[in-house]
């Protein structure tokens, strides 16, 4: 089977982890820093890390709109913990200091940063995912949780009943860390979404997404 | 919830991977605070004094006054760490009481116990500690220190330490790599490390943690050097705000730790960012004030 080829934003965070578990699936792996790394990738895995810091490097590299056009030409994404923000219609939590943080809003839904609160917070528990047959081992580190999910958007499991991951059409979006276990089965379903969808680039007309940013992409 | 797991090793080493290509920056205040947040750094190490203070007041280095560490908790939503005195267990536990979300056992400060580092496999909260060497980095693993990195010569505004630090660490792991299975339990001797821990070098090629710059790292073109050394992410202390323009520096070093690859960006960044701290030639210290000599 030819491997897809799959990109990992490689601003700051886990990205290694990810590259490493893709690549054990059989996908070609292309880290990505600037826009020009996007060219002719399938999907795209958003890490965890810090996302102030992941919002601060796509400003100024100019990477907001080349990720919203590489999702309209019919590139697959996920986005864990940090990713899942950047990817969201809508964040809150953000910084006392800062204004409310902007992120891509791919996906329909409402982000809450840290919201189950600091490090000593952080923690691991078996996780039931729809279409799943057993638990997943899931690692919550300063999570964020889903807080609102609109029509469209699938919620694939919960924990303490707020959403934790969740899909519309080709974009996931989960508030903990699969790449720190050693169960692959998230990554063989983000990878199986490649599949639905072969990507082309300047292809045709796709949807647009789910809803428009709240601000402006780029500072 | 009752499987529900907290201050776990792979939720300590866990947060300490999400670090990784970043920049961990050291400030005094909250305003400071806020300033590297908005720079892009992946955390902030509150603290009373920057290094370079520390080196020039002398006197005897401490924790932080809790007040200000809470301060900087309220003044910025990314990670906070804070110092603790080598050896000092109470300083330790008031912080973790605090709710830092890391804890530096820092040789930056006078050390509590010129004999005992901390046993942090007590804790909840993680801990990331200095070493020069990797027998010093893995004894501090074998403590429960969630993250590694390099001493340097802090508050020098001179790299040449921590570029030797990072060299010792990178270089003793390649040459576990090339021993065989049965010489271990003498190199674990040799290097007065847990053999569990050497055995796990040797099949890996890495620590079992996240392994960090830190010590003298001044300039974007510093930030990026440690990186292309093998390096997981900086630490930057007095370079930043012992600099010219605080906040171009701070943004040019984080934009150098994600494209220490690219030199073409890296040219890019290091333009027209001021003067840098004014540097300290680490020949010119006398040994008491040497750092990182401190830890055993």
């Amino acid at each position: 089977m030819p491997a897809a080829e799959v990109g990992v934003l490689a601003l700051q965070g886990a990205y290694r982890e990810h590259a490493a578990r893709l690549r054990g699936l059989g996908a070609s792996v292309r880290e990505v820093r600037l826009p020009r790394d996007l060219a002719g990738l399938a999907g795209l895995v958003l890490p965890g890390g810090e996302s102030t810091t992941m919002v601060r490097l796509m400003d100024e590299y100019a990477l907001w709109a080349p990720l919203r056009d590489f999702h309209a030409r019919g590139g697959a994404l996920w986005g864990t913990c940090a990713g899942a923000i950047l990817l969201a219609a809508e964040v809150t939590g953000a910084s006392p200091a800062a204004p409310a943080q902007r992120s891509l809003g791919l996906i329909d839904v409402t982000v809450q940063r840290n919201a189950f609160g600091r490090q000593l917070d952080s923690f691991t528990t078996p996780l039931e995912v729809a279409g799943l047959d057993t638990p997943f081992p899931a690692v919550f580190i300063r999570a964020p949780v889903i807080t609102h999910a609109g029509p469209g958007v699938e919620v694939l499991a919960r924990h303490g009943g707020e959403a934790v991951l969740a899909r519309q059409g080709r974009v996931m979006a989960s508030s903990f860390h699969p790449e720190l276990t050693p169960d692959a089965r998230l990554h063989e379903l983000f990878l199986g979404l490649l599949e639905q969808r072969a990507p082309r680039v300047g292809g045709g007309a796709e949807s647009a997404p789910a809803r428009p940013p709240t601000l402006p992409g780029s500072a | 919830m009752s499987e529900q797991q907290t201050g776990t090793p792979q939720i300590k080493q866990g947060f300490a991977e999400m670090f990784k290509g970043g920049v961990i920056m050291d400030v005094v205040t909250a305003d400071q605070a806020r300033i590297a947040e908005a720079a892009g750094a992946t955390a902030v190490m509150a603290l009373e004094r920057v290094p370079a203070d520390i080196r020039k007041d002398g006197g005897v280095a401490r924790m932080s006054d809790p007040k200000m560490i809470k301060e900087i908790i309220g003044a910025v939503s990314i990670p906070v760490m804070a110092k603790v005195r080598i050896g000092h267990v109470v300083e330790a536990q008031i912080l973790q009481a605090l709710g830092v979300d890391f804890i530096d056992e820092s040789e930056v400060l006078t050390p509590a116990d010129e004999q005992f580092h901390i046993l942090k496999s007590d804790f909840a909260v993680p801990f990331v500690c200095g070493a020069k060497n990797l027998g010093e980095a893995l004894r501090r693993v074998g403590e429960g220190a969630s993250m590694i990195r390099t001493k340097g010569e802090a508050g020098t505004g001179n790299v040449v330490e921590a570029v030797r630090h990072a060299r010792t660490v990178l270089g003793e792991i390649r040459a576990i790599q090339a021993r065989p299975a049965e010489e271990l339990m003498t190199v674990a001797r040799d290097l007065q490390a847990p053999y569990e821990l050497v055995k796990y070098v040797h099949a890996n090629g890495k620590l079992p943690v996240v392994n960090f710059a830190a010590g003298g790292v001044a300039t974007p073109a510093d930030a990026a050097l440690m990186m292309y050394l093998g390096l997981d992410g900086v630490f930057v202390g007095s370079g930043i705000f012992k600099s010219s323009n605080p906040e171009r520096r701070a943004q040019a070093i984080v934009k150098a730790v994600t494209h220490y690859q690219n030199p073409d960006l890296l040219a890019e960044i290091s333009e027209d960012l001021g003067a840098p701290m004014t540097g300290i030639n680490i020949d010119d210290l006398i040994p008491a004030e040497r750092l990182a000599a401190r830890g055993w």
